[in-house]
């Protein structure tokens, strides 16, 4: 059983995907509870391929048996370990949380719904744990296609973010997938480590710099790198309130493993890669400076946070570019505390939305109606700006510590402006949030009437989940060191240790 | 849990003992007596803490713990050296005097909501405390930063559009500094990866001087903002629609004192003295803290209210310890030094009576004062006390320091310092002396027949403005400053220096 961990992380998710549509008809009861085996399942896989991959090195999984580079391989390194495990932990919280969100739908609906819901994972999960560049392009599909429906899930304008994600999403995977083909054309091989050695003598071949020039754009578009971030707001802002913790917090984040991966596992740092990463570095310098600009501009909380986004992929992009192991560090810190914190603010923004608070004026006075969540807003806000002791500020550290080891100053400056940029948005919310007074009657009842919540601001379901990654942040921040010696440290390209 | 264990992590424990009261704090939201005899236990607690530290830093020993690992490769480090000690007793010390104070203070003003006001001040205390032990600089920055989001919502605490104002205002000033110090400390980090604070500087020979000079500014002005050097003193006048408790301890004491505590870091601990006198920097910075001193006097006399006049004389007193510290010198430095003490115990006096006459008797501005002095005598002639301190007249706190920075000019052969000094001293008497002989000779211009401020504002006020003579005549005595100063200034400078003639 134990040697098919790495599967099940991904085939758990995609198994439950095709019965619950079944299930759903029969009994909700048994529809949840499979959900979540699967999703235990799925985390529980990625928690222990993580720990053998600490203690025995790499864990391979040949599908069929055929081993690489003629059959698809898994690989799940300390790197596709912490990854998993995320988007795993993340699989499990966001399915708490949404549950309120549908009370009003029908059980056909709600069927759907999670389908595409664990499809969404099973494809995210797969991206980051296959070993094969073919595979990763399916589950890229995957996890798009079920991102664009869930996102039309959202309403109206819902379908129209949806159906613009899916022209942009689309041509973003036929990019990556030409490069694909042009690095096939060459090697005549699909598998990563067999690619990284082949790669090695074929440097500057012109379908190689092609290739690479392709992959970094297409997934560049699909984790919204400057200026390919366009369909971006729409998508995260207007999802359906309970699924978008998961696509603002961890979706964005696959993609950026994605790149880490190919440019520093298989194509390597060196020829074309560098060149690359020069360019990738100025995008994500401008995209951390513009998204926080627009991010300012915006009057809904939503729309704030997902131009918020744009700015803070624009970190993890610069430590790809900077590719020192400071920054590297900094990038891999910055995966896991961005998703934290903006996970935890999407779910601010749906516990706000449920009681009709949209903008960030309709949010005057919500700390004495929801203090907990307002407490929770606090702190991913002040990881958003980068301050002491939150996770944010860590990972900030280490990719100023990155920049100014390489001696890119411009880079470090850029990183501090944005920060007070970012303070200038946040801080403008919390002042509403607490010194504004409530404009009471005037907001919407809430989404489901007649909920008896025994004084308590929120459904636990909505509530605990939020409070954990508020918690998170805090925990990351203050075990940060723990977390880069005993986890990134063994994510490098390098061994450091 | 060995008692080796308890007392070795003291400077962890004033840390933590004002963090985890302002948790439980926060936990009694509705029960304020219990809020407060938290925070009285907390204030007590801590300084017993922290004293319980003297005598082994004065025999020369230092008290130092390693909890934690701030970030890869960079410890949480917390040492009580002679220097930080003196800061942490001070502070402590006065956050038992500010807690009675406050009580007293909050409930006259009925303000409100006043968990969270607590609490933001608890932690504070707990930010001092980490910037006092703090042993590099990454442990430094992180709690220069807890302070800074401490100190705001006290700040806003009365919810005007004043407040709000205010409060943004503070903001933009700290939190942009706090980026330029940690470019600074990023810089340092990579030049000098086990970077500490040591005695006399570690930089020296580490870098082009120009490197050092871009990161000499950097530092000054992450640290400058919170101890207001002109141009970047603005926030503070703005800052004091703050509760007056908030005034006295926070933007007289534990939160400006952390920026120039920082200047006396940087200068002494990192670049070290030898390296400041070698290039022009030292110079720079005495230009900015004597055109801070100068033109903030100025200002002051021209300030009608009351708390905004103390603030710019806050700022021009805070120059002095920058003085100090850009002399470089070892007189210049201990002089520094003990202005940090002796400031905090006149100006925290000057804005109790502040506050005491706006709680009970509704003034805030110089104006309108006339008559209090008949009112409310204790009061203003502790107010009296204070501004003479503030002037620097012999037998008072203000004057030793003075004296000490005087000596110091001269042993850099600065005779223009001096004559700053002697044009400072006079204008602090222009701008504080006409309050208090306004307040008792010049005529009663409103209808208050309350008297004097109730016990729990006046029993600090006048506890305060006593030490601040008592610490003029003997200026070694109780916790024993002096000797720190001198202890922190022999470590910065060597044994061998011109400390021996020191005026004591």
């Amino acid at each position: 059983m134990t040697e098919q961990f790495p599967a099940l992380i991904v085939v758990a998710p995609l198994v439950a995907a095709l019965l619950v549509p079944l299930t759903a008809r029969l009994s909700l009861a048994v529809t949840y509870c499979l959900i979540l085996v699967s999703l235990m399942v799925s985390l529980t896989g990625a928690l222990s391929a993580l720990r053998y991959s600490l203690v025995e090195g790499a864990w391979h999984y040949y599908f069929g048996g055929w081993p690489p580079p003629w059959g698809i391989e898994y690989v799940v390194d300390p790197l596709a370990g912490i990854i998993t495990s995320l988007v795993g932990l993340f699989g499990i919280l966001v399915f708490f949380y949404s549950i309120p969100f549908l009370a009003g739908k029908e059980p056909r609906e709600k069927g759907y719904f999670y389908s595409l819901y664990l499809l969404l994972l099973a494809g995210l999960l797969g991206i980051v744990a296959t070993g094969d560049v073919f595979n990763l392009y399916v589950f890229l599909e995957i996890s798009s296609l079920a991102a664009y429906a869930l996102i039309a899930f959202g309403g109206h304008q819902g379908v129209v973010a949806g159906f613009r994600y899916l022209l942009v999403g689309t041509a973003a995977g036929t990019l990556y997938l030409l490069g694909v083909g042009y690095t096939y054309a060459v090697t005549g091989s699909l598998n990563m480590a067999d690619l990284g050695n082949l790669l090695a003598s074929l440097q500057s071949s012109r379908p190689v710099i092609l290739a690479v020039a392709l992959i970094v754009t297409g997934l560049g578009i699909k984790m919204a790198l400057f200026p390919l971030y366009g369909w971006l707001p729409d998508a995260y802002s207007l999802s359906p309130p309970g699924v978008a913790p998961l696509i603002a917090g961890v979706m964005g984040k696959v993609s950026a493993y994605a790149l880490y991966r190919l440019l520093y596992f298989v194509f390597k740092p060196g020829g074309p890669v560098l060149q690359v990463l020069d360019v990738v570095g100025w995008l994500a310098a401008a995209g951390i400076i513009v998204g926080s600009v627009m991010a300012i501009a915006q009057k809904e909380f939503g729309r704030m946070l997902a131009y918020s986004s744009v700015s803070q992929m624009g970190y993890i992009a610069l430590g790809i570019a900077i590719g020192n192991a400071a920054a590297l560090t900094g990038t891999l810190l910055h995966i896991f505390s961005h998703a934290v914190a903006k996970g935890c603010l999407f779910m601010v923004a749906g516990n706000g939305s449920w009681w009709g608070r949209r903008k960030i004026s309709e949010m005057a006075g919500m700390s004495k109606a929801m203090p907990l969540t307002s407490a929770t807003l606090v702190v991913a806000s002040l990881s958003m700006v980068g301050l002491p002791p939150t996770a944010g500020f860590f990972s900030k550290w280490y990719l100023l510590m990155g920049a100014v080891e390489k001696g890119s100053w411009i880079y470090a400056v850029i990183l501090v402006i944005s920060s007070l940029l970012t303070a200038i948005y946040f801080f403008r919310v919390l002042e509403h949030v607490y010194l504004k007074k409530d404009p009471g009657a005037s907001l919407g009842t809430p989404a489901e009437e007649g909920r008896s919540l025994r004084g308590w601001e929120l459904a636990p379901s909505m509530l605990v989940p939020t409070l954990l990654l508020g918690l998170g942040i805090l925990a990351l921040g203050l075990f940060n060191a723990p977390f880069v010696d005993g986890l990134l440290k063994f994510s490098l390209p390098w061994r450091t240790w | 849990m060995t008692a080796e264990f308890f007392l070795a992590n003291r400077p962890l424990w004033g840390v933590l003992i004002s963090m985890a009261a302002a948790g439980l704090i926060l936990l009694n939201d509705r029960r304020p007596l219990i809020r407060e005899s938290i925070t009285m236990l907390a204030a007590a607690g801590k300084f017993i803490i922290v004293l319980s530290m003297l005598p082994e830093v004065l025999a020369g020993k230092l008290v130092e713990t390693v909890p934690w690992t701030a970030a890869a490769g960079i410890s949480l480090h917390f040492k009580a050296d002679p220097l930080g000690l003196l800061f942490a007793l001070l502070s402590s010390g006065l956050w038992i005097v500010t807690s009675v104070y406050n009580i007293g203070y909050m409930r006259a003003m009925r303000y409100g909501h006043e968990t969270g006001y607590y609490a933001a001040f608890a932690l504070c205390l707990s930010a001092t405390m980490g910037i006092a032990f703090a042993a590099n600089l990454l442990t430094f920055f992180i709690f220069y930063e807890i302070l800074t989001i401490a100190t705001y919502p006290l700040v806003i605490h009365a919810r005007t559009d004043e407040a709000v104002a205010g409060g943004r205002k503070y903001l933009v000033y700290t939190l942009a500094a706090g980026q330029l110090l940690l470019l600074a400390i990023v810089g340092v980090q990579i030049m000098v990866p086990e970077a500490e604070f040591t005695p006399g500087g570690f930089l020296a020979g580490q870098a082009p001087p120009a490197l050092l000079g871009v990161l000499f500014i950097l530092f000054m002005a992450g640290v400058g903002v919170k101890s207001a050097i002109m141009p970047l003193h603005g926030w503070l006048p703005t800052a004091m629609v703050a509760p007056t408790p908030v005034s006295a301890l926070l933007h007289a004491v534990a939160v400006v004192k952390a920026g120039a505590f920082g200047v006396l870091r940087v200068v002494g601990y990192v670049f070290g003295p030898e390296l400041i006198n070698s290039t022009a920097s030292g110079k720079i910075l005495v230009g900015f803290a004597a055109a801070t001193i100068i033109l903030a006097s100025l200002r002051a006399l021209a300030e009608d209210n009351l708390k905004r006049r103390l603030a710019y004389s806050t700022v021009g007193q805070l120059s002095y310890i920058v003085l100090g510290a850009g002399l470089a010198t070892p007189l210049a430095f201990l002089g520094g030094i003990m202005h940090i003490v002796a400031h905090a115990f006149m100006k925290i006096t000057l804005f109790f009576c502040a506050g005491a006459v706006y709680a009970t008797a509704h003034k805030e501005r110089v104006s309108e004062i006339g008559g209090t002095g008949k009112e409310m005598p204790v009061t203003m002639a502790a107010f009296l006390l204070g501004s003479l301190g503030i002037a620097g007249i012999p037998f008072f706190a203000g004057f030793v320091s003075k004296w000490n920075l005087g000596l110091g000019a001269l042993e850099a052969g600065n005779i223009f310092v001096i004559l700053v000094l002697i044009a400072s001293a006079l204008l602090s008497t222009g701008y504080l002396l006409p309050v208090a002989i306004q307040a008792f000779f010049g005529r009663s211009s409103g209808t208050h027949h309350g008297g004097e401020a109730k016990p729990s504002l006046l029993y600090p006020l006048v506890i305060t403005a006593c030490i601040s003579i008592i610490l003029g005549v003997f200026p070694n005595i109780g916790l024993k400053f002096y000797e720190l100063a001198l202890a922190a200034v022999q470590s910065v400078f060597g044994a061998t220096s011109s400390i021996a003639m020191g005026g004591q």
